[in-house]
């Protein structure tokens, strides 16, 4: 009767002209933007494109030494000072004006990280101001948090971030130090500094007093400036857990406080009696989203026998209807990978993959010429002794096994030397709680995945990490306790 | 209904299908694929009068409407079938003779299904014998409520037997089942049970087609066919009043069940007010302007 119909969403892409960039970005110290010593300045890329957005500044000894240097002297004769109640101020400000700004950050985030607007403007933005607004309320109410005990600001503390939730991260790490009265010399990732120096032209406008937040920009080397700092009291870091044990050694009899939020491999667990269209819809949310550049990622899929044949075909089926592309496209579910070194690393897995025997699935999505751009990927036929299986790869790449009964994906689950995160889909209440009590991981999710509140800590087990960030579990790791 | 599984029915996670739904609806439908929609909508409408003040006048001038959406505009599409009560049947059939509009009737003492199956069925065959080509039943959610599933599935078996060729839709009313998985398991039984398309509302209850029930559905339209091979389409009644509303259900079925589905045979919106809405948009599109809703007419 009807002819077949072809139904293509037309090109919805979300505007950039409401945003202001400007060519060259400088370090943020004392309050002012001011241009490296050396006067090296590197580019940051859209992804999506390879093409230049802008040049930022790369912060050398020198200048690493002047950020922190300010630091500390904001810390002694200001912040530190300041009646809790007034730091509470400007932190609720800066979270005021990040919301009101919204909309530029959230284009911003996706034109220099490649992520989709979508989530950069329903996850990444609104959380990061949720997280100032969260510890700027806790500011001076830290006798509440600690009961009994007084809390005790450290000093300057050198913060490092990654790529993947570059302002987020920032909001994650910067918030918890002010609203507990240190000083902060803040590392954005190279690949992703922009929103960090927009975030500075906030807080400027928020009129914070100078060196309370510094920002240097610059790669691995500026990093290890900070981190090898003589006058710098704790490290926050979060990255891989390379740079972490590195940390971990450099700071080891400094008296340095450290957190490290490291890499993961989380196991997702889907058991016979879960709700099997929404647990295929939760598989989606823990590896494809932000291109699986996630360290709390489900990686590892465990699916009991009983289901898998369906789980896997309704997996297939589903990714077949995900929208690979233009970031910036209101209608993208995948967006581009954040750089060629980490698309490299993926194409590397992947052909190791398929090298051990897994059985590998792509949807059949068209990828952009220019750019960077993987597309989604699951493996099946693998074991825990595959390397797909057992090493972080940050990509949108799943290794899924089957299991037959609880202990033995409990077994599963644990055998991984990463025990940040985990999922576990089931309809019986009693198996969520005998599970997660057994599996070793810092957050676990029960039907549902990825899901963030500044309220709630998140932090790892083992080699995903030292520390938790979020909640009173991540003040105290700011404070010193008396 | 034989229990060929282990489980007859997936569990629904409310929760989630709620996100789903809030993840699919928004995307941005704009330009060409907003006009594409917006046509495929008015092609797939079941317009609707099912009201106890019914007049043969007015189902006269339904029928006029549903073969002339807006003159004025040329190239538009007819809507699919108009919806009435039995005894208005003879009358849409004398009205649409000569276009290719279905006529849908209520059937099963329509809306409750409160009575003897014996009536339901020479409900069914007279209306059909009156010439509907379509039978929109009810279920007995009383027997559905209180476990007996084996009477709900034989009820619908033998109402369509007594469609004949016409095409049987099955209104769970999921306003009276309450939960996603009682929605789940009334689909999967009428689908098992011979349904041609399954329909959430009668438009009588409250709350009538919701998202979630519609996602759910088309899920286990999804599942039903990929065991059985079989296509079963369809039908959101009740509340969707808008053109925004009515694509929004486009994308869930584009994203559910693929674009097979997106065709008058396999689904239809039971709606009085929206091909209005769909109309105002459509005239939006080609001028740039809204007009009044006075030069849309109102029967």
């Amino acid at each position: 009767m009807t002819q077949k119909i072809k139904w293509d969403y037309s090109p919805a892409p979300e505007g950039t002209d409401h945003i202001l960039l400007k060519d060259k970005y400088d370090l943020f110290i004392n309050g002012e933007f001011i241009p490296g010593k050396d006067g090296k300045y590197f580019d940051t890329i859209n992804p999506a494109t390879e093409k230049k957005i802008a040049k930022v500044a790369e912060a050398g000894k020198t200048d690493v030494d002047k950020a922190v240097r300010s630091a500390r002297k904001a810390y002694e004769n200001t912040w530190s000072k300041m009646p809790a109640k007034e730091r509470g101020k400007y932190i609720f400000r800066i979270a005021r004006l990040l919301q009101e700004r919204a909309r530029e950050f959230s284009v911003i985030e996706t034109l220099d990280g490649g992520k989709p607007i979508r989530e950069s403007r329903d996850v990444d933005i609104p959380l990061a101001a949720a997280h100032f607004f969260y510890h700027a309320g806790w500011a001076d109410k830290l006798e509440y948090a600690f009961p009994g005990r007084s809390a005790k600001s450290l000093g300057v503390v050198g913060q490092i971030i990654p790529w993947n939730f570059p302002l987020l991260m920032a909001a994650w790490k910067i918030a918890p130090a002010l609203a507990t009265g240190n000083t902060v010399v803040l590392k954005p990732a190279e690949t992703t500094p922009l929103t960090a120096m927009k975030l500075a032209e906030i807080i400027q406008e928020a009129d914070l007093p100078p060196g309370v937040v510094n920002i240097v920009t610059g790669a691995g080397e500026t990093g290890k400036q900070l981190v090898n700092h003589g006058d710098i009291n704790k490290i926050a870091f979060t990255g891989s857990t390379d740079v972490g044990k590195y940390i971990m050694k450099s700071v080891a009899g400094s008296g340095k406080k450290y957190t490290l939020e490291l890499g993961g491999k989380a196991a997702n667990i889907i058991f016979e009696d879960a709700a099997i269209d929404q647990a295929v819809e939760g598989i989606v949310n823990s590896i494809f989203f932000n291109q699986g550049h996630v360290c709390c990622a489900g990686s590892r899929l465990y699916v009991q026998e009983g289901v898998a044949d369906e789980v896997i075909l309704k997996l297939r089926k589903r990714m077949d209807s995900l929208i690979v592309g233009d970031p910036l496209d209101k209608n993208t579910d995948i967006g581009a990978i954040n750089s060629k070194m980490q698309l490299d690393k993926i194409k590397e897995y992947v052909k190791l993959g398929t090298d051990e025997g897994g059985t590998i699935f792509q949807p059949s999505c068209s990828l952009p010429k220019k750019g960077y751009w993987f597309a989604p990927t699951i493996f099946t036929d693998v074991s825990q002794s595959n390397r797909i299986v057992q090493e972080e790869i940050f990509g949108p790449v799943l290794a899924i096994q089957t299991f037959r009964t609880v202990d033995e994906v409990i077994n599963k689950a644990n055998n991984s030397p990463y025990g940040l995160s985990s999922g576990v889909w089931t309809d019986k209440g009693s198996k969520i709680f005998k599970v997660t009590q057994d599996i070793r991981a810092g957050v676990i999710w029960a039907n549902t995945f990825n899901k963030f509140d500044p309220a709630s800590p998140f932090g790892g087990y083992k080699e995903s990490g030292v520390g938790s960030e979020g909640g009173i579990e991540g003040l105290s790791g700011y404070v010193n306790l008396v | 209904m034989a229990l060929k599984h282990q489980r007859y029915s997936f569990p629904i996670d409310q929760i989630n299908t709620q996100e789903r739904v809030a993840r699919l609806f928004s995307r941005s439908i704009k330009k060409e694929s907003k006009i594409q929609a917006l046509n495929l909508i008015l092609n797939m409408i079941d317009l609707t009068t099912l009201e106890g003040k019914d007049s043969p006048g007015k189902v006269k001038q339904l029928c006029y409407k549903a073969a002339h959406l807006h003159d004025q505009y040329p190239g538009l599409p007819n809507v699919a079938a108009i919806c009435v009560y039995p005894n208005m049947v003879p009358i849409a059939k004398k009205a649409l003779s000569g276009t290719n509009i279905k006529i849908a009737s209520v059937a099963t003492a329509f809306p409750s299904g409160m009575t003897s199956l014996k009536a339901k069925l020479a409900e069914v065959k007279s209306v059909v014998k009156a010439g509907a080509d379509e039978i929109d039943m009810v279920i007995s959610r009383g027997k559905f409520l209180c476990g007996e599933y084996q009477y709900v599935s034989d009820e619908i078996t033998k109402v369509k037997d007594a469609c004949g060729k016409a095409h049987l839709k099955v209104i769970l009313e999921t306003g009276e089942l309450v939960t996603l998985d009682n929605v789940r398991l009334a689909s999967d039984i009428a689908m098992e049970a011979g349904a041609d398309f399954i329909k959430t509302s009668t438009g009588k209850v409250s709350p009538a087609a919701t998202p979630p029930v519609v996602l759910t559905m088309l899920e286990a339209i999804r599942d039903f066919q990929s065991k059985t091979g079989k296509k079963i389409g369809m039908k959101p009644a009740g509340g969707i009043g808008t053109a925004k509303q009515a694509i929004q259900y486009l994308v869930m079925i584009k994203e559910t069940l693929g674009e097979d589905w997106l065709s008058p045979d396999l689904f239809r919106f039971g709606a009085s007010s929206l091909a209005n809405d769909v109309l105002m948009q459509i005239i939006k599109q080609s001028t740039g302007n809204y007009q009044s809703k006075d030069y849309f007419s109102i029967d």
